[in-house]
């Protein structure tokens, strides 16, 4: 017969305990996949609300052999309730793109718009969005990996939870729904307090390990909006990587529907 | 023509030295932004074969200069001045300035919707097929830049835009009208006979034009319908003498009417195109007024990321059509679009360098005329890229109007210094 220690009592009492503090536990009858939708739609659901935010972003491209080449531009994303939000991208260097806009009306069930202003001949081109796997730039990010991506564009796989520097993560695959993609899955860092992702390993159509991303310099606004200041993207194939630069956020600003329409984009300067 | 173009220098030169007073005193300002860009493009252009005329070079060197000065207040009301300045060795003609944009432009919200206003002289671009612009009608063409007619000379005007959840809509006034440049003398690409630019006639002088246009977006479908009334932006060329008597194309601007729809279809990787225009009161190739339908028909497809390559390849297709056949009149160079049809490649490679290679060929379907095009463009650091081009006029056919530029093939390299 083995003794009840003290030890023993604590262990079977502590599920209890634990529902008494309220701290929340995977239900043991969730599947994998139902773990990850939620952390999904939980981060998408922290985001609602920001309303609309301009920031700066500098890209250093890298090649292997440390060749540097710069990128600037202006970004503008205004929240659209029931759907994907409508951003606008403006370049500033490389000079000879200067002025060049690229407007997306992104949508949850549909394919997206996207609109291009050329400003040499002051022609807006309604552009096809299937080009998702494409180079943004020439940079090591692809178009799927700047536009939002809403949580319907994927189905999830919850995996585990590590320890990321000094944070616990979740770690979830997730699957992209689209054909056109370039990825087979993403295996997404996330951690558990404010659900910030740290960490995005790509693995391309033959499922060999093709990209990381990693997210850092994370600052909050209007005391709920987490936004990443650095993000390195790092591609294992060639070697080459790229540096974004988030700086100058500014959160609900006085940009509207009006400033996204193909009338707002022939303003862009 | 020098007295015209020094003229034309000093007025350009007051405008420029009052917006950048302006300018130095909004430094004061808060909230006034500023911008100061533009381009340095350095022009180097052969060809291969001696010209038809006596005369005509094989070789021209020259530039041209493009700066742009923009000024905004706090609520994004603002002023943009933009010029172009451009000096050739070959032909006098390619030695010009113009005015490419100076206008205010004012915006705000009524209603559920958006007004906006520009006045001043501007540029405008209607329309979505890439072999030619039929709807495109607002600015005169910069002919003598590129024969492809892809440049446009500032039109001065007063422009209106609502859009709002129902479209968009735009009214203008134009009130000036600016006469086509053409190659000179000397100058590749051109007629048997110069086309005079000094005395220029007109159906009705000093005519003030009109313009409208609706468009709207329908998910996929892009929809635009316009009518324009007023002085045609196309010449008709009749034979006559300059001041010293000697013979040359005289141009005449007719009285025009014309209705345009253009439309678009996104679906995937394709996009699928159409113009049309029904114009009345222009004179065709053989100088009767004859009302007519022309269109432009056809599409894109894009491949991307061919064989796990980050490179593109786009393929388009359009046809060409006018109802007046045989008797159409040139809207582009070589080509009468009177049943033409045109293909493209585009190569995107999407490296840092953003190297792009275009190749086209446009053809008559009834004719022998053909002319290839092969596009290169390519940066080479931050604020310096390169374009090459070379047309190839593979055949001009003996009935067609171009049969003078047979031997006007080119290979032209620019480098152009952005700041």
């Amino acid at each position: 017969m083995i003794p009840i220690r003290p030890i023993h009592l604590f262990f079977a009492l502590c599920p209890i305990l634990l529902i008494c503090l309220g701290v929340p536990t995977p239900a043991r009858s969730e599947s994998a996949e139902e773990t990850g939708l939620e952390i999904a739609q939980d981060s998408q659901d922290r985001e609602k609300g920001f309303g609309n935010f301009t920031a700066q972003q500098t890209m250093v491209l890298r090649n292997k052999h440390g060749q540097e080449s710069r990128r600037q531009l202006r970004v503008k994303v205004l929240e659209v309730s029931e759907d994907g939000d409508k951003s606008l991208f403006v370049f500033d260097q490389p000079r000879d793109v200067k002025g060049t806009a690229l407007l997306i009306h992104a949508h949850r069930e549909s394919a997206d718009d996207q609109w291009l202003y050329l400003p040499a001949l002051k022609r807006v081109k309604r552009i096809s969005s299937s080009n998702q796997s494409g180079s943004f730039m020439g940079s090591e990010f692809a178009y799927e990996d700047l536009t939002p991506q809403a949580v319907e564009k994927f189905t999830y796989r919850y995996l585990r939870d590590e320890a990321y520097s000094d944070l616990t993560c979740t770690v979830t695959e997730r699957f992209p729904v689209d054909k056109k993609s370039g990825y087979s899955r993403q295996v997404v860092w996330r951690d558990k307090d404010e659900l910030r992702v740290w960490k995005v390993e790509y693995y391309d159509r033959k499922d060999s390990h093709l990209k990381t991303l990693t997210l850092g310099n994370y600052a909050q606004y209007l005391e709920r909006y987490w936004r990443a200041g650095e993000m390195t993207m790092v591609n294992h194939l060639t070697g080459k990587s790229t540096v974004l630069t988030w700086t100058d956020f500014e959160f609900q600003t006085d940009l509207n529907d009006r400033d996204f329409t193909q009338t707002g984009l022939k303003r862009v300067r | 023509m020098l007295l015209r173009t020094s003229f034309y220098f000093l007025y350009l030169g007051a405008v420029w030295i009052l917006a950048l007073v302006f300018a130095a005193g909004a430094q004061a300002e808060i909230g006034i932004d500023r911008d100061f860009s533009g381009r340095v493009n350095v022009e180097s252009r052969w060809f291969p074969k001696a010209g038809a005329f006596p005369g005509q070079g094989s070789h021209a060197i020259g530039f041209f200069v493009e700066p742009k000065l923009y000024l905004a207040d706090a609520r994004g009301r603002s002023f943009t001045l933009s010029s172009f300045f451009r000096y050739d060795n070959a032909d006098s003609r390619r030695t010009h300035v113009d005015l490419r944009e100076a206008y205010f432009l004012l915006f705000g919200e009524i209603g559920n919707g958006e007004w906006e206003l520009r006045v001043g002289i501007d540029q405008v671009f209607w329309g979505v097929t890439e072999s030619q612009h039929l709807v495109d009608i607002i600015n005169q063409i910069d002919l003598v830049k590129h024969p492809n007619g892809e440049t446009k000379l500032g039109q001065p005007m007063v422009n209106i835009t609502y859009s709002s959840d129902w479209g968009i809509v735009e009214f203008f006034v134009l009130p000036y009208h600016r006469v086509r440049t053409f190659p000179g003398q000397s100058g590749r690409l051109r007629l048997p006979l110069v086309v005079e630019d000094e005395q220029v006639e007109y159906e009705s002088e000093a005519h003030l034009d009109f313009a409208a246009r609706y468009s709207q977006s329908f998910g996929a479908f892009d929809v635009g319908l316009s009518v324009f009334n007023g002085t045609s932006r196309e010449p008709f060329l009749m034979p006559g003498a300059n001041s010293s008597g000697v013979p040359v194309l005289v141009q005449h601007y007719d009285q025009i009417r014309q209705f345009g729809l253009d439309a678009q279809l996104t679906v995937g990787s394709w996009l699928f195109k159409f113009e049309a225009i029904q114009r009345a009161g222009a004179r065709n190739l053989i100088g009767m007024e004859e009302d007519y339908v022309a269109s432009v028909f056809g599409g894109e497809y894009a491949f991307y990321s061919v064989f796990g390559s980050a490179i593109d390849v786009s393929l388009l297709g359009e046809w060409n059509y006018d109802g007046r056949r045989r008797n159409a009149t040139p809207s582009r160079s070589p080509n009468t679009l009177e049943n033409d049809f045109f293909f493209a490649t585009r190569l995107a490679f999407n490296d840092v360098q953003s190297t792009e290679i275009v190749a086209s060929v446009l053809g008559d379907a009834g004719r022998s005329t053909r002319a290839l095009s092969v596009e290169l463009d390519r940066r080479i650091s931050d604020q310096l890229s390169l374009n090459l081009e070379a047309i190839h006029l593979l055949s001009i056919d003996k009935a067609d109007i171009h049969y003078d530029t047979r031997r006007d093939s080119f290979i032209d390299l620019s480098l152009i210094y952005n700041f």
